[in-house]
């Protein structure tokens, strides 16, 4: 699939960043591009920062050193407005968060609604053809309680495409799924990513990253050991870290 | 192996039997029993009031008939106090609650403080403050306003419940799982909506069970005002024992006032206990 997409302006560019933790070190020197219409995976070991690389994007950890720039915007920036950047960047998390209280279509209403002020009939005619898309057209009325793990997943992420995002980061979204819901929610993430949305995905699925990546980046202990369209990645790996790590997954 | 186990992780959980007759019958059963024992109790110190009379005078029964409405009026006014005590500590102490988990340190601590403060007085004490230092009457623009002892006693009771309710809506905020604050903040809501929108719609569940059961303690804490002058149930009662001069009288007339007190407390207490019930199912 590498290369389906003629190469946009780039939309995420990390550059040198470090992130500590007190004296711990979680992130050294990172470094990476996204263009519009890519789909990153960030694969490694548990621990090696890909989750907080994610939220640094979204500003919801703070960075320690280096820069940050989305859709042009210093993510950095003391004076930076939060609230901007958010309706640009939407997150999936692994554990859903869904409003617990409020039905599919209201998650999905609610932001569009109260953050960015829309019109109500306007905000829900978008909310139905989101849940649609997520294959989730008969669910309006369901709380998350009566949801599936994988169709709350799915909610989740219409939630977050509701605010028109120009980028859609995804962290480890299918690790608290069993194989089949898995499938169904990955393939919703493939549809978004062939309809052209920029997609940036920390996650363990091989198979996936394989297939529907532009480019996969390799972490492990905060550093970026590799990164290679998917081909060259999975078939041949230039470090030896790398392929220790394909060995024991695949 | 199987089914030789003794490890209670594997063994199947058994529910530890419940005291009492269990099901749907057992807060009824439980409630009437309850009910019969303070009839019975109160029948015999009717008839010992009436055997032990004397001189005999008019039977005990009429003397109690005679006083029971103005005793009923009085627990009114009780009921009436509770209500508006309570309304007045739930509001300061929302505002106050919220005030506890707000990022702002200063306004953070002031809270905390305030609540500690009230939360940890003797309530009497709190009420003979607002009893004493708050003014009769207040002088606004020219125009005076009376401050009557009784709405001074709503005060002074607000004071030790909004403090309660303030650990309340803390203890409920807190219990809401990070994660909510979090898919709330990546969805660029401000904190407001988040906490009005999101989060406090979610702990106002978990809160009602110990706001229902503030409310009974404080029911039971208005016989307080009676201390500090004001007319209510408790005040009545011992006016009318004075008046009627019959010691013997004292057991029943008492009795009474605990079972008006007993039949609206006791309904709330079980039904605090049904919706905790239920509440912690869903969890």
């Amino acid at each position: 699939m590498a290369g389906k997409h003629h190469l946009g302006e780039p939309v995420v560019v990390v550059e040198g960043v470090e992130k500590a933790f007190g004296s711990f070190v979680v992130l050294k020197d990172v470094s990476l591009t996204v263009r519009r219409g890519e789909t990153v995976c960030i694969i490694g070991p548990s621990g090696s920062g890909k989750s907080t690389l994610l939220r640094c994007i979204n500003a919801l950890t703070p960075i320690s050193k280096g820069s940050i720039t989305v859709a042009g915007r210093q993510v950095a920036d003391p004076a930076l407005d939060k609230l901007s950047l958010r309706r640009d960047v939407g997150i999936v998390f692994q554990q859903y968060n869904l409003f617990p209280h409020k039905t599919a279509l209201q998650n999905v209403m609610m932001a569009p609604l109260h953050v960015l002020k829309q019109d109500k009939a306007e905000v829900e005619e978008r909310a139905r053809k989101l849940l649609a898309r997520v294959g989730l057209g008969h669910k309006h009325d369901a709380y998350p309680g009566e949801l599936s793990g994988g169709q709350q997943q799915r909610v989740a992420i219409a939630r977050s495409l509701a605010m028109n995002p120009k980028v859609m980061l995804f962290d480890e979204v299918t690790a608290a799924l069993d194989p089949e819901t898995k499938k169904e929610v990955l393939v919703t993430i493939q549809d978004l990513a062939t309809d052209g949305m920029t997609c940036i995905l920390v996650t363990h699925e091989m198979g996936f990253a394989r297939e529907v990546a532009d480019q996969v980046y390799f972490t492990d202990g905060g550093v970026i050991v590799e990164h290679a369209a998917p081909a060259a990645f999975f078939g041949a790996p230039r470090e030896a870290r790398t392929r220790a790590f394909l060995d024991q997954v695949l | 192996m199987r089914g030789a186990s003794d490890l209670p992780v594997l063994l199947p959980f058994r529910a530890p039997a419940a005291i009492g007759p269990a099901g749907l019958a057992a807060p009824v059963l439980l409630g009437g029993a309850t009910l019969a024992c303070f009839a019975i109790l109160f029948g015999a110190s009717l008839a010992i009031a009436q055997v032990t009379a004397r001189p005999a005078g008019e039977s005990a029964v009429t003397v109690l008939l005679r006083w029971a409405p103005l005793i009923f009026q009085g627990f009114l006014f009780n009921i009436l106090i509770s209500f508006l005590a309570m309304a007045l500590g739930t509001i300061v102490g929302l505002l106050v609650g919220i005030a506890q988990v707000s990022l702002v340190a200063p306004v953070r601590t002031a809270a905390w403080g305030l609540t500690q403060f009230f939360r940890n007085a003797p309530w009497l004490v709190l009420l003979f403050y607002a009893m004493f230092l708050l003014p009769f009457e207040f002088r606004v623009l020219g125009l005076t306003i009376a401050f009557p002892a009784w709405v001074k006693a709503i005060i002074g009771l607000a004071l030790p419940v909004a403090a309660n309710v303030s650990e309340i809506v803390r203890g409920g905020i807190r219990s809401i799982p990070s994660g909510q604050w979090e898919s709330a903040e990546a969805l660029a809501f401000t904190r407001r909506q988040t906490m009005w929108m999101i989060i406090l719609p979610q702990a106002f569940k978990r809160m009602i069970p110990p706001w229902m059961n503030l409310y009974a303690i404080l029911t039971m804490a208005t016989t307080l005002i009676s201390v500090v002058g004001i007319q209510d149930g408790l005040t009545i009662t011992r006016a009318a024992l004075v008046a009627e001069s019959r010691p013997e009288l004292m057991i029943p007339m008492y009795l009474m006032l605990l079972l008006l007190f007993f039949a609206y407390c006791y309904p709330i207490a079980r039904a605090t206990l049904v919706l905790e019930r239920r509440f912690n199912v869903k969890a």
